[in-house]
């Protein structure tokens, strides 16, 4: 009998530490949880809406450089929401007209403001659509410079004098035009 | 026995062990059910929350009551939107609170809610938001969580940059977003005359210390352009005031592209103490206008409405040391007054850097005339001679900025979507949190106070896709709650929101809960149509009007049979609801009312309008789950033909002689 009580205290004795073992475990669970604070936009699974900035780059295998760039400079999330965004999206051949060793050297870590400072200038906060723009019209884009924007007689539109529009893409969030060429900033004021 | 004795010992010691572990594992078990940084938003059940969190509920026209740091909703309090759950604009009682020199409008876009201040810190006594659409602005009492005056703003349209105070709540301002030809001028002219005919306005109303009464105390004519947000200046720069304002271009269509083209807008300084020199004086002109100033007395529990007819308006071209423009890039937004009251942040929505400006240099550049010139008749300080200096870098697209009480500040970034934190005075960026999701406005406890309670911050986010499980194709709106104690910001919760959150204030429970009201005291009840007692239930006849004085108490009215009525008559309703006692409202509802139902707290007295239309059994009842005997709280209306000689008669427990029966 006695012996019987003692197995039963035992018991109950195991059955505390399990429980407490148990909670441990939950909390870690949970702490997991709440460090994952969930994705932006980007990680929206959708594919009946129209198309949005970063999805529109994503779909194109002429901008895997850009795509590439804009994830190393942490602007995926941002191009994903609501905008309106203009977006000069250079093409891969237009990123390989850059000195060798451009593209690999920003792409360092060290180099991320540069990065985030050629991409911003891609970038203009709100919708220019081709024919609201005039020559000689200057754009602000996001890294707080401009762009010139030129149109010949035929009605082509260059920017910064040199760069050509390929073409024009509506997007959810704004509008893409495809560029062959990469803008670099202006430095100074 | 020595063996027993040791045993009994044994047994003893194995029970305390075993009780310490159960009681370790209760003290793990309080903080199990949410754990690590979300333990932090927990607020366990029977536990009151920290703060009281003000929201606005945007186009919704309402101000949501939140709970943090658990996200809990406590009330949506109706302000400028009608409310069939509360009677809110269709109890005859609260119709007037919606009416306007337009008439009467039920709705609004309520933007941004503050606080009443005292010493530049928030008191609890009131809030304010505005109206954006029909420009007005409301002030809720915090006693009894409901909206007490609501006034209207002439000369103006879009009244965004408000409802913000000065730091012993002197005044509670408005300012126009839609700059429009004055009301007392032609407004019949062409769209694009706005630079000869459009004027800005920003608005200064006066606040009753004791009461909270408003009452426009003057206006000031400014140039056409649009004013985004401002706040108060406070400590050394109490007596100023300063708004955002963009479209200095004065652009009349696609703003989108034509209030971009300027490198630089404008923070206007308005000093208010000049202000009110000036209309001593008489500086001021009378102008007549139209505009609606409604108030609630929770003594009559009914509302007045009045139409006021003149305002003083000072014009900022002809008073000198009134206002002042100081240059800010690219269309600002947030227009944020530090703790201290020595640095203003503007926040260029489509700029990449951030200007922080210096009181004291403001102050010295005024005094050494340090201008580039004139914008319309109003001087324009030089950038650098107000300038502290710039954050560079922030982010993109700053909006709107709070601050702790630790020296830094908060800045939303709309298109970065990020929470930056800065150094005020040493403009480092200190810190960057990703909100995943555009925000609009974010929020510090007394954030925008002279005391910050730095402990929480919310990221109030417009568009939220895969953070709630989907409801069609609008989703709601979003809450963000992060812990700012450390120095890294670390989100903890998201909470959904009612309507779209544009701003939000939060004050320390303690601060208001010890002042809720529980009840309203019957015997001080001064409703033209109170019935005080059962004994004084009646139903009486005046032509076309009936006028039912009809009481609810746990669980019946009475009275509950009512006959003689009769199509086409108008019939009022006037419940009084006899409890005194805590969290006992009763509804009363009626089959077929084209209006709404009412809510009617303890000891307060409410009317519905009903106008019958078809002969028959009209069932009422009471529709807030009073007591147990809730389903049996009812009553019928016979409705007679209109030209029936049934008399008014009503009763209540009367039951027929069983001879009577057939």
């Amino acid at each position: 009998m006695k012996h019987l009580i003692k197995t039963f205290a035992a018991i109950i004795i195991v059955s505390f530490i399990v429980a407490c073992n148990n909670e441990k475990k939950d909390t870690t669970t949970s702490d997991n949880t709440t460090t994952n604070t969930g994705g932006g936009q980007e990680s929206v699974v959708d594919d009946e809406s129209q198309k949005d900035i970063v999805k529109i780059a994503l779909g194109s295998k002429d901008h895997t450089t850009l795509v590439a760039a804009l994830q190393q400079a942490d602007y995926v999330t941002a191009l994903s929401n609501a905008g309106p965004f203009t977006v000069f999206a250079p093409t891969n051949a237009a990123f390989e007209k850059l000195p060798a060793g451009t593209v690999d050297g920003l792409m360092k870590a060290d180099k991320k403001l540069d990065l985030q400072n050629i991409l911003e200038y891609h970038v203009s906060i709100g919708v220019f659509k081709e024919e609201m723009m005039q020559d000689g019209q200057k754009i602000d884009q996001a890294n707080n410079k401009k762009i010139t924007i030129t149109k010949g007689a035929d009605g082509k539109i260059k920017v910064n004098g040199t760069a050509n529009i390929v073409a024009a893409v509506p997007a959810s969030n704004g509008l893409v035009y495809i560029i062959d060429e990469v803008l670099l900033p202006p430095t100074g004021n | 026995m020595r063996t027993f004795e040791l045993k009994k010992l044994q047994y003893l010691l194995i029970a305390a062990f075993a009780f310490f572990l159960l009681e370790s594992c209760k003290s793990k078990g309080t903080q199990s059910a949410a754990s690590g940084d979300a333990s932090k938003a927990y607020v366990a059940p029977g536990k009151y929350d920290e703060f009281y969190n003000f929201v606005s509920g945007g186009f919704s026209g309402q101000m949501s009551v939140y709970g943090l740091p658990s996200g809990r909703l406590l009330r949506v309090i109706p302000v400028f939107s009608t409310d069939p759950e509360k009677g809110w604009g269709f109890s005859e009682e609260t119709k007037p609170m919606l009416n306007t020199s337009h008439g009467f409008v039920p709705w609004d876009d309520a933007h941004h809610p503050e606080l009443s201040q005292t010493n530049g810190e928030v008191d609890g006594r009131w809030v304010f938001i505005n109206g954006n659409n029909t420009p007005r602005i409301a002030r809720i009492d915090l006693k009894t969580f409901r909206t007490a005056e609501i006034i209207e703003i002439p000369n103006s349209a879009g009244n965004h940059s408000s409802a913000f105070v000065t730091e012993n709540t002197e005044y509670v301002v408005a300012g126009t977003r839609f700059s429009i030809p004055p009301d007392d001028a032609n407004g019949d002219v062409p769209i694009d005359s706005y630079k000869q005919n459009f004027k800005g306005n920003v608005s200064f109303l006066s606040v009753d210390p004791k009461e909270g009464n408003m009452k426009i105390a003057f206006q000031i004519r400014t140039p056409g352009v649009n004013f985004d947000l401002s706040h108060a200046g406070k400590g050394p720069s109490h007596g100023w005031f300063f708004f955002s304002c963009y479209n200095s271009e004065q652009a009349n269509t696609l703003l989108e592209v034509n209030a971009s083209q300027r490198d630089k807008d404008f923070i206007m300084a308005v000093n208010w103490k000049k202000a009110e020199e000036y209309v001593k004086q008489g500086k001021g002109r009378k102008q007549a206008v139209r505009y609606a100033h409604n108030t609630y007395s929770d003594k009559t529990h009914s509302a007045t409405s009045t139409i006021e007819t003149e305002i003083t308006v000072l014009d900022s071209k002809e008073l000198a040391d009134l206002v002042y423009l100081i240059p800010c890039p690219k269309s600002p937004h947030g227009c944020d007054v530090d703790p201290t009251g020595e640095y203003i942040v503007g926040s260029g929505k489509l700029a990449a850097l951030m200007p922080v400006y210096s009181f004291t240099k403001l102050q010295k550049a005024i005094a050494d005339k340090a201008f580039d010139g004139d914008y319309e008749g109003i001087p324009v300080i030089k950038y650098e001679a107000a300038l502290h200096g710039e954050v560079q870098k922030p982010g993109l697209g700053p909006l709107h900025t709070e601050f702790d009480n630790n020296g830094n500040a908060y800045t939303s970034m709309f298109v970065s979507s990020e929470v930056v934190k800065w150094n005020v005075k040493s403009l480092q960026v200190l810190d960057r949190v990703p909100t995943y999701y555009s925000i609009g406005h974010l929020m510090v406890p007394g954030g925008d106070s002279r005391k910050p309670f730095g402990k929480y911050l919310v990221a109030y986010n417009k568009i939220t896709k895969d953070r709630y499980l989907p409801t069609g194709p609008e989703l709601t709106q979003s809450a963000q709650l992060y812990d700012i104690s450390g120095d890294k910001m670390k989100l903890i919760l998201d909470f959904p929101t009612i309507g779209e959150p544009h701003y939000a204030q939060a004050a320390p429970a303690a601060l208001i809960n010890k002042n809720s009201v529980k009840f309203f005291k019957i015997e001080e009840n001064e409703h033209p149509y109170v019935t005080k007692g059962e004994g004084q239930a009646k139903v009486v006849r005046d032509g076309k009007k009936v006028h039912v004085y009809i009481t609810s108490i746990r669980s019946h009215f009475n009275p509950d049979n009512i006959e003689g009525v009769k199509v086409g008559d108008e019939v009022y309703f006037h419940l009084t609801n006899l409890e005194q006692d805590w969290d006992v409202p009763h509804g009363f509802a009626i089959k077929g009312a084209n209006n709404a139902e009412l809510l009617i707290m303890p000891g307060e007295t409410q009317t519905l309008k009903w106008i019958p239309e078809k002969v028959g059994m009209f069932p009422m009842y009471c529709t807030d789950f009073c007591s147990a005997l809730h389903q049996e709280m009812q009553g019928y209306i016979r409705v007679s033909p209109a030209g029936s000689n049934v008399p008014i008669s009503f009763s209540m427990g009367k039951t027929p002689a069983p001879s009577a029966a057939k």
